[in-house]
C-alpha cells in the first residue's frame, strides 16, 4: 500500500499514454469486429458493379476498370423491378399503417389495463413459427377467391407488423407518467380524449420506433410472399429469390438486385440508428 | 434493463392506480380493434392448424377425418427425424457462436473511443438486411471455384471448401452466415446491460490489482448473466425457426443435408400440397418452441431467484 502510494505520481504521465494506447487498441479492435460487415457490403457492390468476366476472374477482381452500371438498368427493364417495388411499397406501407392504426391504441389499452394475458398471446405470436400461419391463412385466401390481388400479403404482414406495434407500444405506455391523464380524466375528459390528446403526444417517439421496426420486418418478409404472391404481386425479396431460379445465373445483374432490395433498409437504418437500437434493446428483450 | 424497469414501473402504477379505481376508465374499447385482427390472423391459424392435423387433406383432393394419424405417421416418419437433429444442431451453433462473438463485440463497444457511434451503426447493418438479399450474396460468396471466400481462404494458405455445396459443411456455412447477421442483436442486448453496471465495484477491484480478465470473469460476467440469458431465448427462438437463409441458399440441401423442420414443413405443405400432414408436423414444432422457450424462462426465473438469495 505504501509502495503503490509513492509510485502513484511518478505512474501519472506514463498512464496518460496508457490511455490513448488503449484507445487505439479498442478502435483497432472495433475495426476488426466490423471488418466482416464492410467487407460484405464492399463485396456487393463490388458484384453489382462488374460485367461476367471481371466477376468470374481469378484472382477476384474488387475494383472493375469498367463499371457495369448496366446491371441496374437491366434489373429494372427486363425484370419488372418497378412493379415490384411498388408492390413492396404498398404491402408494407398498408401493412404498416394499418397496425399502428389497431396497435397504438392497443398498446395503451393493454398497458393501462395491465392486461397480461393480452400480452402473452402477443408474446406466444412472436414464437410461433410463420408457416404455421401460412397453411391455414393460405386456404382461408383461396377460398375468399383473393389470391392474385395484393390483400393476402398486406394480411398477413399485419402477422409481423401489430406485435411489434403493440408489445412496443405496450412498454411505452408503461413508463410515461399517469398523473396527466389522471387529472385530465377528472376534469371530465373521455377516455378517448386523454388518450389523443395526453397520452398520444407524449408517445410520439415510442411510435416512431415501432413504426420503423415495423417498416423494416414487414419489407424484409420472404416466406408469406412465396407461398401468396402471383407474377403481378411478387414483393422484391420474392422479386430476387425469383431472379435466381428462372435465370441462367449472372452475378452482376443478380447482385444488382439484392442491393436494389436492401438499399432502403440499410439506408433507413444508418439514419434511424438510435430508434432502432432503443427499439430492438426495448422490443426484442420483450420479444419484438 | 428493460424488462426490469418495466417490471418496477408495472407494480409502482399498480400501486398508484388502485386508488382511485372508482373512476377507472373503460379501456377495453382501445383493445377491440386489435382483438378482432389478431383473432384473425393469429388465433384463428393456430386453431384451424389444430384440426386440419387431425385430418387427412391433400390440396385438390376431398378431407377425411383421420384422428392422430399424422402424429403417428410423423412418428415413424425418418425424414422428419432427421430434420430435427438437422434443427438442433443449427439451432445450438447459431445461438453459441453469436453469444460469444456478440459479447466481445459489446464488450469493445461499451467502451470510449473514437469512431464509436458509427463503427456501431455499421455493426448493426447485418441485422436489419434483408435476409433473401444478404442470401443471394453469400451463395455467389460461396461459390467453390469463383467465390472470393475461397481465394480469401487460399491467401492465408487452406485448401478450397465446398462450404453449402458439402453435406458435411452445409450446416456450418448457414451458421456462419446467420452468425454475421445476428450477433449485432447479442451486442445490443449485452450492451444494455453493460451500459447499467455499478462503477464500485470495479474501482475497488482496481485496489484490490485485479488484472482487466478477472474483473470479465468475477464482475461483469456474473452481472450480465441475466442479459446473456435473454439473448439466449431471443437467439434460440428466432434459430429454431429460420428460414429465409437457408431456403435461399440451399433449400434444405444438398439432398436433405440442411433441412430443418421449417424447411419439411414448407415442403411437406406448399411443395407436396400434403396439408393435413405439414399441419400436424406445424402443431408439434410450435409445442417444441414453446416448451423450449419456457425451459429457458424457467432457467432465468431461477437463475434471478438465487441471484437474490446471495442478496
Amino acid at each position: 500500500m505504501e509502495h503503490g502510494l509513492v509510485e502513484r505520481p511518478l505512474n501519472k504521465r506514463p498512464l496518460v499514454r496508457r490511455k490513448t494506447l488503449d484507445r487505439i487498441g479498442l478502435l483497432f479492435a472495433a475495426l476488426v469486429m466490423v471488418s466482416p460487415v464492410v467487407l460484405f457490403f464492399l463485396w456487393m457492390i463490388s458484384l453489382s458493379l462488374k460485367y461476367e468476366i471481371d466477376n468470374g476472374a481469378y484472382p477476384p477482381i474488387l475494383i472493375p476498370e469498367n463499371f457495369a452500371w448496366s446491371n441496374y438498368v437491366q434489373v429494372f427493364r427486363e425484370n419488372n423491378f418497378f412493379l415490384y417495388f411498388w408492390n413492396s411499397v404498398l404491402v408494407t406501407g398498408a401493412a404498416t399503417l394499418l397496425a399502428l392504426i389497431i396497435g397504438v391504441p392497443a398498446g395503451y389499452g393493454i398497458a393501462r389495463l395491465k392486461a397480461e394475458r393480452a400480452a402473452i398471446v402477443i408474446m406466444i405470436a412472436r414464437m410461433t413459427p410463420g408457416l404455421s400461419f401460412l397453411i391455414p391463412l393460405f386456404l382461408l385466401f383461396q377460398w375468399l377467391n383473393l389470391l392474385g390481388t395484393l390483400w393476402p400479403q398486406i394480411i398477413i404482414h399485419l402477422v409481423v407488423t401489430v406485435p411489434i406495434v403493440v408489445w412496443i407500444m405496450i412498454g411505452y405506455f408503461e413508463t410515461t407518467p399517469m398523473e396527466l391523464e389522471e387529472a385530465a380524466s377528472i376534469d371530465g375528459a373521455t377516455p378517448w380524449q386523454v388518450f389523443r390528446l395526453v397520452a398520444l403526444p407524449i408517445a410520439k417517439p415510442g411510435i416512431v420506433v415501432a413504426f420503423i421496426l415495423a417498416l423494416i420486418f414487414s419489407w424484409n418478409n420472404f416466406v408469406f410472399g412465396i407461398v401468396l404472391a402471383s407474377r403481378t404481386t411478387r414483393t422484391l425479396p420474392v422479386a430476387v429469390y425469383n431472379m435466381l431460379s428462372f435465370e441462367q445465373v449472372s452475378w452482376g445483374p443478380l447482385a444488382a438486385a439484392a442491393l436494389i432490395v436492401t438499399l432502403p433498409v440499410l439506408v433507413l437504418t444508418l439514419f434511424a440508428q438510435k430508434q432502432i437500437v432503443a427499439g430492438l434493446t426495448a422490443g426484442a428483450v420483450k420479444g419484438g | 434493463m428493460a424488462s426490469v424497469s418495466i417490471e418496477t414501473a408495472r407494480t409502482e402504477t399498480g400501486d398508484k392506480r388502485s386508488k382511485p379505481s372508482r373512476l377507472a376508465p373503460n379501456y377495453w374499447p382501445f383493445v377491440v380493434p386489435a382483438l378482432i385482427v389478431i383473432g384473425a390472423v393469429i388465433v384463428f391459424p393456430w386453431v384451424f392448424t389444430l384440426w386440419m392435423s387431425v385430418n387427412s387433406w391433400t390440396l385438390g383432393q376431398a378431407q377425411t377425418f383421420a384422428g392422430l394419424d399424422n402424429y403417428i405417421r410423423l412418428a415413424t416418419d425418418f425424414r422428419f427425424w432427421e430434420s430435427l437433429w438437422h434443427t438442433l444442431i443449427f439451432t445450438v451453433l447459431a445461438v453459441v457462436a453469436p453469444l460469444f462473438l456478440g459479447t466481445l463485440a459489446a464488450l469493445i463497444f461499451d467502451a470510449q473511443f473514437p469512431g464509436r457511434g458509427f463503427l456501431r451503426g455499421v455493426f448493426v447493418m447485418p441485422m436489419m438486411a434483408t435476409p433473401v438479399a444478404i442470401a443471394l450474396v453469400w451463395t455467389m460468396m460461396f461459390h467453390p471455384q469463383l467465390g472470393v471466400l475461397n481465394y480469401l481462404l487460399s491467401l492465408v494458405g487452406i485448401g478450397p471448401q465446398e462450404w453449402i455445396y458439402n453435406r458435411y459443411s452445409v450446416i456450418p456455412s448457414l451458421v456462419l452466415v446467420e452468425t454475421w447477421q445476428w450477433t449485432p442483436l447479442i451486442m445490443l442486448i449485452v450492451l444494455g446491460g453493460l451500459a447499467a453496471l455499478p462503477r464500485e465495484p470495479y474501482e475497488s477491484a482496481e485496489i484490490d490489482g485485479a488484472n482487466a480478465w478477472q474483473k470479465f470473469r468475477y464482475l461483469t460476467l456474473p452481472m450480465i448473466a441475466p442479459f446473456l440469458m435473454i439473448g439466449v431465448i431471443i437467439r434460440s427462438i428466432d434459430a429454431i425457426k429460420s428460414f429465409d437463409i437457408i431456403y435461399a441458399m440451399t433449400q434444405g440441401g444438398p439432398g436433405t443435408a440442411s433441412e430443418t423442420i421449417n424447411i419439411y414443413l414448407y415442403n411437406t405443405a406448399f411443395s407436396y400440397y400434403d396439408i393435413g400432414y405439414g399441419s400436424a408436423m406445424a402443431v408439434v414444432f410450435f409445442v417444441i418452441i414453446i416448451a423450449l422457450s419456457f425451459a429457458l424462462m424457467m432457467v432465468r426465473a431461477r437463475a434471478n431467484w438465487s441471484d437474490m438469495e446471495t442478496r
